[in-house]
């Protein structure tokens, strides 16, 4: 049996392909091939069946007041797996995110209530410390090379005891704020539901991050450095200034998200957040991203952040105690990893 | 048998492309090149080969900017040029490919034909919001495969990781000889490849040739140099043992230059 028997009848110009990709046609590779090209299919098919399902078991659960409810509480963890997902895709992780975020809003909130500074002085404040950690970040790794995840996890430490020194372990509440350090809480009605403004400016992050990595040089950089650092190299990018960046970026999107937080929780605490690491990184496995980097989008990340918010309130929802929640985003992160290697297969 | 510098038949009057003279280059007491010189002339295919650490890499190192020549002239169309990084070589027209291939696999033909020199949109959208010309790139791509006469990839929206290893070649060396560049350098360019590949990426080769691309290749494999090469610059020992033509030679006679057992 020749090879072109098993391809088909083969016109002279397809025959060459067909024989180039023989060991990929049946079915289940091609809805390989396609999650392959476009890696937010999949997570937006379990969003889709996980609403489905949770609608299904209990009439509350897609009223609009729930579905506004759940997009306020992924907030906050949807804007860091912006950062997340800028770190991941240069096949980097960081651990530091949520602590960069409590510092960020501990600085914020200090500043504009026990220093008495204008609340727009706070906020830049607040901003150039988020920057400050992303330059420490990226510093560590171009110049001393070492692993994102040593580096991370040594300033996740160093964060979150500076946060302690600068705040002594005192929360902050909302309502001795100015009012623009709590205007990410406040909600607008749309209709019927109320939509919060913390919601409006994250997906405002998502549209301006998935321009940047999607239509412009520099986010095409981001992917091939991730990709492969050394053929980016040999292609004339600077990889260590393009690292830099992601690692900055990182910190002024995570500045948002302490932005976002103060105004969710109407307060600063030094102790908040301290599962908010695992979960922007949940957010974004599950959305598709690689850990190995250069592949995946923000926007399987705003999935991914929802997939997680709708397990949750659904099966609480549900009636089920807050341990199968935790139960239940184990095994999505493992589903998606193992999804993910599959899809990698690819490569042949 | 004695010219140790020959010139293609009917290039006397042409100028070199590429000249390098007495090139020497030490790495402590070890003597990588001891006074190599090479042409390369328009339109040929110069071969260069040598068996291991008779000085190839360290050759095409310094032809193409990674290496910095202790001593010895460089010249690009009867120009001295001095190259200090890859880039510099890059500015000069004269494009590597190595052998580790450098191209993005999950990015697409396109992107990688461009990589780190990507196009803007006009106007604002391009000035202020920095936003690529996908459109125009992939248009631009598909024009410069055309013209290279590259017919393997069709498509240039497919991801890299997606082609064979033969296509995959085929984008490296497409972006080494796009836009503009003098010279392709090509280091071992089928060591990875099955049969049906290699012929492909031989055929490329001539291509390129005949569109008045010279080429530099560096390669092991005596009958993939005989099938194409115009002339064949044998290094042995840091030294350039001689420089023959397939006509010239046969095979064994390579292998004997180049293993000291017989003199050019």
């Amino acid at each position: 049996m020749t090879q072109q028997q098993i391809a088909g009848p083969p016109s002279a110009e397809s025959a060459d392909l067909a024989e180039e990709f023989l060991d990929r046609q049946t079915p289940l590779s091609r809805i390989r091939n396609i999650l392959h090209r476009y890696p937010a299919v999949s997570p937006a098919l379990v969003l889709l069946i996980s609403v489905v399902v949770f609608g299904l078991l209990n009439d509350r659960f897609l009223r609009v007041e729930n579905l506004s409810l759940i997009t306020q509480q992924v907030s906050v963890v949807g804007t860091l797996a912006i950062a997340q997902t800028l770190i991941i895709l240069t096949a980097g992780i960081d651990l530091s995110v949520g602590a960069v975020m409590i510092l960020s809003s501990m600085v914020m909130a200090q500043l504009a209530v026990n220093s008495g500074l204008p609340a727009p002085i706070a906020l830049l404040a607040g901003l150039v410390v988020g920057l400050a950690a992303g330059a420490l970040n990226g510093f560590l790794v171009t110049r001393f090379r070492l692993p994102p995840f040593i580096v991370t996890l040594g300033t996740l430490n160093i964060f979150i005891a500076l946060t302690l020194l600068y705040s002594n372990g005192a929360t902050v509440r909302g309502s001795a704020m100015p009012d623009l350090l709590t205007w990410t809480g406040t909600t607008f009605p749309v209709g019927p539901v109320r939509i919060s403004t913390g919601v409006v400016v994250m997906l405002l992050l998502y549209i301006a991050i998935a321009f940047i990595l999607g239509k412009t040089a520099w986010g095409r950089h981001v992917y091939a450095v991730g990709d492969d650092k050394e053929a980016a190299r040999l292609a004339g990018i600077a990889v260590n200034k393009v690292l830099m960046s992601v690692y900055l970026a990182a910190g002024a999107v995570l500045a948002v998200g302490a932005w976002i937080q103060i105004g969710r929780t109407n307060a600063a605490s030094p102790n908040a957040g301290v599962d908010l690491n695992l979960d922007s990184i949940t957010a974004v496995v599950i959305g598709g991203t690689s850990l190995f980097g250069g592949r995946g989008s923000v926007w399987g990340t705003l999935l991914g952040a929802l997939i997680v918010g709708v397990f949750r309130n659904g099966l609480s929802l549900a009636g089920l105690d807050v341990l199968y929640q935790t139960l239940a985003v184990g095994v999505l992160i493992i589903l998606a990893v193992s999804i993910d290697q599959w899809i990698r297969k690819v490569k042949s | 048998m004695t010219a140790t510098h020959l010139e293609p038949a009917g290039t006397q009057v042409r100028q070199p492309i590429l000249q390098a003279r007495n090139l020497v280059k030490t790495f402590g007491r070890v003597v990588g090149l001891d006074g190599v010189s090479l042409d390369l002339y328009p339109g040929e295919v110069l071969a260069i080969i040598g068996d291991n650490g008779a000085g190839k890499s360290t050759l095409i190192k310094c032809l193409t900017g990674a290496e910095i020549p202790d001593t010895g002239e460089l010249m690009v169309s009867g120009q001295p040029v001095h190259f200090k990084r890859p880039q510099d070589a890059r500015a000069h027209g004269i494009e590597t490919v190595y052998q580790n291939l450098a191209v993005s696999p999950a990015l697409d033909v396109a992107s990688n034909l461009f990589l780190g020199r990507e196009e803007r949109r006009a106007g604002l959208l391009g000035s202020v919001f920095r936003m690529l010309d996908t459109k125009g790139m992939r248009t631009k791509a598909k024009q410069e495969l055309t013209r290279l006469g590259i017919s393997t990839l069709q498509d240039v929206t497919v991801p890299v990781e997606n082609l064979s290893g033969g296509q995959r070649q085929a984008v490296a060396v497409a972006r080494a000889a796009a836009f503009g560049s003098k010279v392709v350098v090509l280091d071992e360019p089928t060591a990875a490849l099955g049969v049906r590949e290699s012929n492909q990426v031989l055929q490329l080769v001539r291509d390129l040739r005949d569109r008045g691309l010279p080429v530099i290749l560096i390669s092991h494999n005596m009958p993939h140099v005989f099938d194409v090469a115009d002339r064949i610059h044998i290094q042995r020992l840091g030294k350039c043992a001689a420089t023959i033509t397939p006509q010239s030679h046969t095979m064994t006679d390579a292998v004997a230059i180049m293993t000291g057992a017989a003199t050019a």
